[in-house]
């Protein structure tokens, strides 16, 4: 067997670079019947400094689309630029939006082709499908992904999944006798659940805080639209007459 | 060619190794290798560094400060280096981390804003190009395991717009209307919070500067890397002004009534 120790130990001592850094704060993603929720907090930090207390982690795609990063923000912002780059590509092809069945397969790949050096970031990709439902895909760094009803992900993952295991999917509930639990809650309902699950986040996780960004996608004629025109702090961003509506509400978290 | 069964990967023949006795990370190293592999040189870690930078928005655009100090480890080196540079006519960039990464990235600006001058084509780069284009060639730079070993501040003040942003050895970028990088992200600015959130289109040039003044002679009394020489710099709408260097004024007085440690006798 030939001398390894010594082959290794011939190699200069040398302190490695790390290219890597975590950025904290939290994202989620609720699908609903018609409607897709997409947040998250805007608290960029690294280690105990609170760097700023804007930098929005969750991006308005197209219409349909919005995606939420969360881990190292510099592979974050590169990857949110790539993947704009690429449906900006396919825009200027096909004359239309990408789907976001389509947009998840892209985002899988483009995470898996840097397997190793892979963007240290957690992604959760929030929408209308072309069939008019909402949906939610959630990726590792890695590229992993599955369509799901809803997904925490980033610092205070561990606080806030539990809780929507609890009221989403109603996990550890049981029915009242001949009722049963409904396959979607109403909009409303919803984002009362983000905004708690922000504003519990922000009291038990130190890098969770100072602002809630709250991206609301609407299917063509959802009557959940009724809903939201009065909610507080509201305004739409929507671009194309495609149908699809695009709305955000910003809150203020505890900054401290 | 490797001559080596083991290193071919998987799925293992169980020819050779039937009973993986040879576990990976024990496996003869013999990869090709770069003969001059060991001639690169890498920044693996700064050598001659500066110490904080300080900036904060105020009524009239940015004011960025940092001292005038080179260290070479604890040793301090350069006592007149000047950490505050002017890029274009609307950007100052302010630097902490290895000094020469910073007179590199000071070229290649140059070089960029000349190309954009020559173009002549009506457009000239504001703080926010600027910022891009460095945030660009840093997380680049990052990306090869080769940083550029600084800490950025960019400052600016374009088009009624005032501009300040962060950049970092591994592409980090953020915004805020006070920025501190260094030891001035513990000692600064929480002070500078204190003094600026909320007040950024009230305070007055005069104002700010004492802040700054608050600030620095806090660092000169506990950043054991830094010096009592500074420099200011503004960039307002008329245009960036790099102050000369000077000097913070400190009270040692209190020191004589420290007891405790020392050769007092009472």
């Amino acid at each position: 067997m030939p001398d390894t120790l010594s082959l290794s130990q011939s190699q200069p001592q040398q302190h490695a670079f790390n290219p890597y850094t975590e950025n904290g704060g939290t994202i989620l993603a609720i699908a609903g019947a018609d409607f897709s929720v997409i947040a998250g907090d805007t608290r960029q930090s690294e280690g105990y400094n609170i760097q700023t207390r804007y930098a929005p982690k969750v991006f308005r795609l197209t219409d349909k689309a919005v995606l939420a990063v969360n881990g190292f923000a510099a592979d974050g912002n590169m990857f949110v630029k790539k993947v704009r780059q690429r449906l900006e590509w396919y825009r200027h092809a096909h004359a239309k939006d990408m789907p976001i069945r389509a947009i998840a397969r892209l985002i899988q790949t483009m995470l898996y082709s840097r397997r190793f050096f892979p963007y240290y970031v957690y992604n959760i990709l929030g929408g209308i499908e072309e069939d008019g439902t909402g949906a939610v895909y959630s990726f590792d760094p890695v590229g992993s992904y599955e369509r799901e009803a809803c997904r925490a992900a980033g610092a205070a993952q561990s606080l806030v999944q539990p809780f929507l295991d609890n009221q989403i999917y109603f996990k550890n509930q049981t029915p009242a006798p001949g009722t049963s639990f409904p396959r979607h809650l109403p909009l409303s309902t919803v984002l009362s659940l983000v905004i708690d699950s922000f504003t519990s986040a922000t009291e038990r996780h130190i890098e969770v805080g100072d602002g809630l960004e709250i991206y609301v996608v609407l299917a063509k004629n959802s009557p959940s639209i009724q809903g939201l025109r009065d909610v507080r702090g509201v305004s739409e961003l929507t671009s194309t007459d495609d149908g699809e509506r695009v709305f955000v509400v910003r809150r203020e978290l505890k900054k401290d | 060619m490797d001559h080596f069964p083991t290193n071919w990967g998987r799925p293992r023949n169980d020819a050779y190794d039937a009973y993986g006795t040879f576990p990976l990370p024990h496996r003869p190293n013999n990869d090709t290798k770069d003969a001059f592999a060991s001639g690169v040189q890498r920044t693996q870690q700064p050598i001659v560094t500066g110490t904080s930078v300080l900036a904060l928005k105020y009524k009239d655009g940015i004011m960025m400060a940092a001292d005038n100090l080179a260290s070479y480890g604890s040793l301090a080196r350069f006592k007149d280096v000047q950490r505050l540079h002017p890029v274009g006519k609307y950007t100052v960039i302010g630097a902490g981390g290895d000094i020469s990464d910073f007179q590199y990235i000071q070229k290649f600006l140059e070089e960029l804003i000349i190309e954009e001058f020559t173009s002549q084509d009506g457009h000239d780069l504001g703080p926010a190009e600027i910022h891009e284009y460095l945030s660009q060639v840093m997380y680049a730079r990052r990306s090869k395991l080769n940083p550029l070993w600084n800490s950025l501040l960019v400052g600016g003040f374009k088009d009624g717009k005032s501009f300040l942003a962060y950049v970092d050895l591994l592409g980090t970028t953020y915004s805020a209307s006070t920025l501190a990088t260094g030891f001035g992200a513990y000692l600064a600015q929480p002070i500078l919070r204190k003094e600026v959130e909320g007040k950024e289109t009230e305070l007055t040039e005069d104002e700010a500067i004492r802040i700054m003044e608050t600030c620095i002679r806090v660092l000169y009394y506990r950043d054991a890397r830094s010096i009592d020489k500074y420099q200011l710099a503004t960039i307002t709408a008329d245009g960036v002004k790099i102050s000369d260097s000077r000097h913070i004024s400190t009270s040692w007085s209190f020191a004589e009534g420290i007891r405790g440690y020392g050769a007092q006798t009472q």
